[in-house]
């Protein structure tokens, strides 16, 4: 109670009184001194001073890489401090003639396509070097030369399939163990949630390796580890606050954000795809796609940890599985279509503040189940579950890493 | 930080690629078998798309394909031609003195300029007279020289022969580097006669010259000094009618490091990168041909001069009247070696002959031309 007299004084204590008629005046002094400032700026040039006939900084990202019959096709975004002109294009140091659409200095922060008629060779490396009008030299390597697949309505299909495959069908399996959970004790109930937390917690690391390894190959200007990190905060602030509004969540609520986690990581996976298909990457095997399926069960499991004790409506389990899954197929369109290093770095940062507010938020669920609040945490049941997911998660990603 | 691309070894780039086969196979109903099979045939069949396109435009272009820069150098803002510079001779002032002697006046300024050495590629350079390489001094053996040297330049400057003079004339740093705004008169005979050059031999010396302060310096045998071969000398002597025969052309092969690492980005005769491929030289058939030709590009150990269709006789260093070596297509110039190289396409028939380093690598990065062969030059 005295805290509450002590806040009212606090507000009474702001000045009201600057509040009459004039008293918009006090934001246009501010914004008379900026304008000044900005009008001098301009008018005196204190910049000049600074001149010293150094060229200008430049820089240049490749964003696609297309190989196709008509040769090499490459979207570059400038990032320099001025204007920047791509004056000539070395293949494997050798000058070629190319075309840029649109022509002419590339703003920046722009992008553009710059198409060489190479005749490139299936299953070798080449190197893209641009040179620009003050001679600074970029190079882009092409690490293995495959024909660019074409995106048709059949790959599209089978895009989908494969996401389905990777994405949908290892949460359903996952969720399917479901009624086996239901008669779970308290200590397997512990186990179950604190498995969750330890494969969330391996997915963490790996959407954020994942992101930041995105960041390093975008623009500078995009600022790539910077915006993984305050995109992954952010996602994680939004997600909290929008998820207590009514208390903490539990039970299907939980089960939802959980899915939407591992939903937004499977996003970022389905880019990364698409992306691969994009770029043509060379085809290794079938048994890697059942090693992520087999990894990616364990998403499901962990989906149906909080709902064991509620027994929702059997609608919600087939939502639950298209949130968590769904997202793969949509990342593959998406990366296979439209790519670019940068929004994937964003999708997976956004996944992994997902991904960190699902475990805070299983962690306090799993703490609340018992009165012993954090200490409640340090039990063998929490301790061998969290130690069990993230080596189950570890170990199956052995199978999709050579 | 690792490459985002699908090539590397992580986690995505193998699922993708298992994708692709699983889809394949989902798609095709194969087996594993099967699949290796439809892998194959789609590359195959990308390879020869992409060699049919090539192949297609090839039509439209020179005899080296795309395979060239983009674009027009601007010669009016450079100031120079790469085509009137095979052919524009600085012979200087002449003057005779009491004695009888021919005194031969050159003015040379040093000057900093940016060119452009590609389309749309400009560098920084030092030079002589506003050009690269600097004019071609030409001079007839036993003149008295007397080359005015002005720097206008942001840096110490100098001009160093290759011939021979005394030690306060050799353009090193306390006979002759002049500092901005100074000049200095070199004075010596011209000898030995030959095919020569000059450089800025200010320090940095690699940077002097990288930066375009180089040069021919020709000069003719004197006739009258070598009576047994006197028609050979004759024919070399600016002005002679048997030397008007001759279609005589003046090459500096160089090339220019725009990012400052120590390797070439572009390779040229005469500055400007494929300037002879997109403007063939005019060769009349009728006629010998003779190429002062000098090498400083700098960085390389080595450069070179290939001529298809067609072999010549090559005089080192030019100081002799008969060939070095005899019949040969190709030549090979250390860095500051030159010499003259001297044939004919009186045998052949009219069109398009090419020349070019036989570093493939520098022939790729711009120093290719072409003779374009025709019965009269009009």
């Amino acid at each position: 109670m005295n805290e509450r007299v002590e806040h009212d004084r606090l507000r009474t204590a702001v000045p009201v009184s600057g509040r009459g008629p004039f008293s918009f005046l006090w934001l246009l002094l501010p914004l008379a001194v900026l304008g000044l400032a900005v009008w001098w700026l301009i008018a005196t040039n204190p910049l000049a001073s600074f001149g010293n006939g150094a060229p200008p900084v430049e820089n240049i990202t490749v964003e696609r890489t297309i190989l196709d019959h008509n040769g090499i096709g490459l979207l570059v975004r400038a990032g320099g401090s001025e204007p920047m002109k791509i004056a000539q294009v070395q293949v494997d140091a050798g000058y070629w003639h190319f075309e840029q659409e649109p022509s002419g200095p590339i703003a920046r922060g722009d992008t553009a396509w710059i198409r060489i008629p190479f005749p490139w060779i299936v299953g070798e490396g080449h190197t893209v070097t641009f040179v620009t009008s003050t001679g600074a030299t970029f190079e882009h390597a092409i690490p293995v030369a495959i024909a660019t697949p074409v995106a048709t309505t059949s790959t599209l299909v089978s895009q989908a399939i494969l996401g389905a495959f990777v994405g949908i069908l290892p949460v359903a399996v996952g969720l399917m163990f479901y009624p086996a959970l239901r008669g779970a004790g308290p200590a397997t109930m512990d186990f179950l949630l604190a498995m969750t937390i330890g494969l969330l917690g391996f997915l963490l690391v790996d959407t954020f390796e994942d992101a930041f390894e995105f960041a390093g190959g975008s623009a500078a200007l995009f600022q790539g580890p910077t915006m993984v990190i305050l995109a992954a905060v952010a996602s994680f602030m939004l997600l909290t606050a929008f998820g207590r509004r009514e208390g903490r969540p539990t039970g299907l609520a939980l089960a939802t954000y959980i899915a939407i986690g591992i939903g937004l990581h499977n996003l970022g996976e389905g880019l990364a795809i698409g992306a691969a298909f994009a770029a043509g990457a060379a085809g290794l095997g079938t048994f890697l796609v059942l090693g992520f399926t087999l990894h990616n069960i364990t998403e499901g499991i962990g989906i149906a940890a909080p709902i064991l004790k509620v027994r929702p409506p059997l609608w919600s389990f087939a939502g639950l599985t298209l949130l968590a899954g769904g997202p793969a197929v949509l990342g593959m369109w998406i990366g296979s279509l439209a790519y670019a290093p940068q929004w994937s770095a964003l999708a997976l940062a956004i996944g992994a503040g997902a991904i960190l507010q699902v475990i805070i938020e299983v962690g306090a669920f799993l703490a609340g189940r018992h009165d012993k609040g954090a200490a409640g945490l340090l039990t063998l049941p929490v301790l061998s579950g969290i130690g069990i997911g993230v080596a189950f998660m570890y170990l199956t990603a052995m199978l999709v890493k050579i | 930080m690792r490459r985002w691309l699908p090539f590397d070894l992580s986690r995505r780039g193998f699922l993708g690629a298992g994708i692709l086969a699983a889809g394949g196979a989902a798609l095709s109903a194969r087996n594993a078998a099967g699949q290796a099979t439809h892998d194959h045939s789609t590359m195959r069949a990308a390879q020869q798309a992409s060699t049919a396109g090539h192949a297609a435009k090839q039509d439209h272009l020179t005899a080296h394909g795309a395979m060239m820069t983009v674009g027009e150098v601007d010669n009016a803002r450079n100031g120079f031609d790469p085509t009137a510079m095979l052919t524009d001779w600085d012979t200087g002032e002449v003057t005779k003195r009491s004695d009888g002697r021919t005194v031969r006046t050159f003015e040379v300024t040093g000057e900093d300029k940016e060119i452009e050495i590609a389309p749309g590629v400009m560098f920084p350079a030092w030079t002589y007279n506003g050009r690269v390489p600097g004019p071609a001094l030409r001079a007839t053996e036993g003149d008295l020289l007397r080359i005015v040297f002005k720097n206008y330049g942001s840096h110490p400057h100098s001009m160093h022969f290759h011939g021979i003079h005394s030690a306060r004339m050799d353009g090193v740093p306390g006979a002759g580097v002049i500092d901005p705004g100074e000049e200095f008169v070199y004075e010596f005979e011209a000898k030995p006669f030959g095919c020569h050059l000059y450089h800025c031999h200010a320090l940095p010396l690699a940077r002097h010259m990288h930066k375009g302060m180089y040069g021919l310096f020709v000069v003719d045998p004197d006739p009258a000094r070598h009576p047994d071969m006197a028609d050979v000398a004759k024919s070399r002597l600016l002005g002679t009618p048997e030397n008007a025969n001759w279609q005589e052309m003046a090459m500096v092969m160089n090339a220019f490091d725009t990012t400052f690492d120590g390797e070439n980005e572009f390779y040229a005769c005469n500055t400007v990168a494929h300037c002879y491929a997109k403007q063939p030289i005019k060769v009349d058939r009728n006629r010998p041909v003779r190429i002062y030709l000098v090498n400083v590009t700098e960085f390389d150990p080595i450069n070179s001069f290939h001529l298809h269709a067609n072999f010549f006789d090559y005089f080192d260093q030019g100081t002799t009247l008969t060939p070095t070596l005899k019949t040969v297509d190709l030549i090979m110039q250390c860095q500051a070696q030159r010499g003259i190289l001297e044939f004919s396409f009186r045998d052949h028939e009219p069109g398009l002959y090419m020349f070019h380093a036989h570093q493939a690598e520098f022939t790729e990065l711009g120093w290719v031309g072409m003779f374009d062969v025709v019965e009269a030059v009009s």
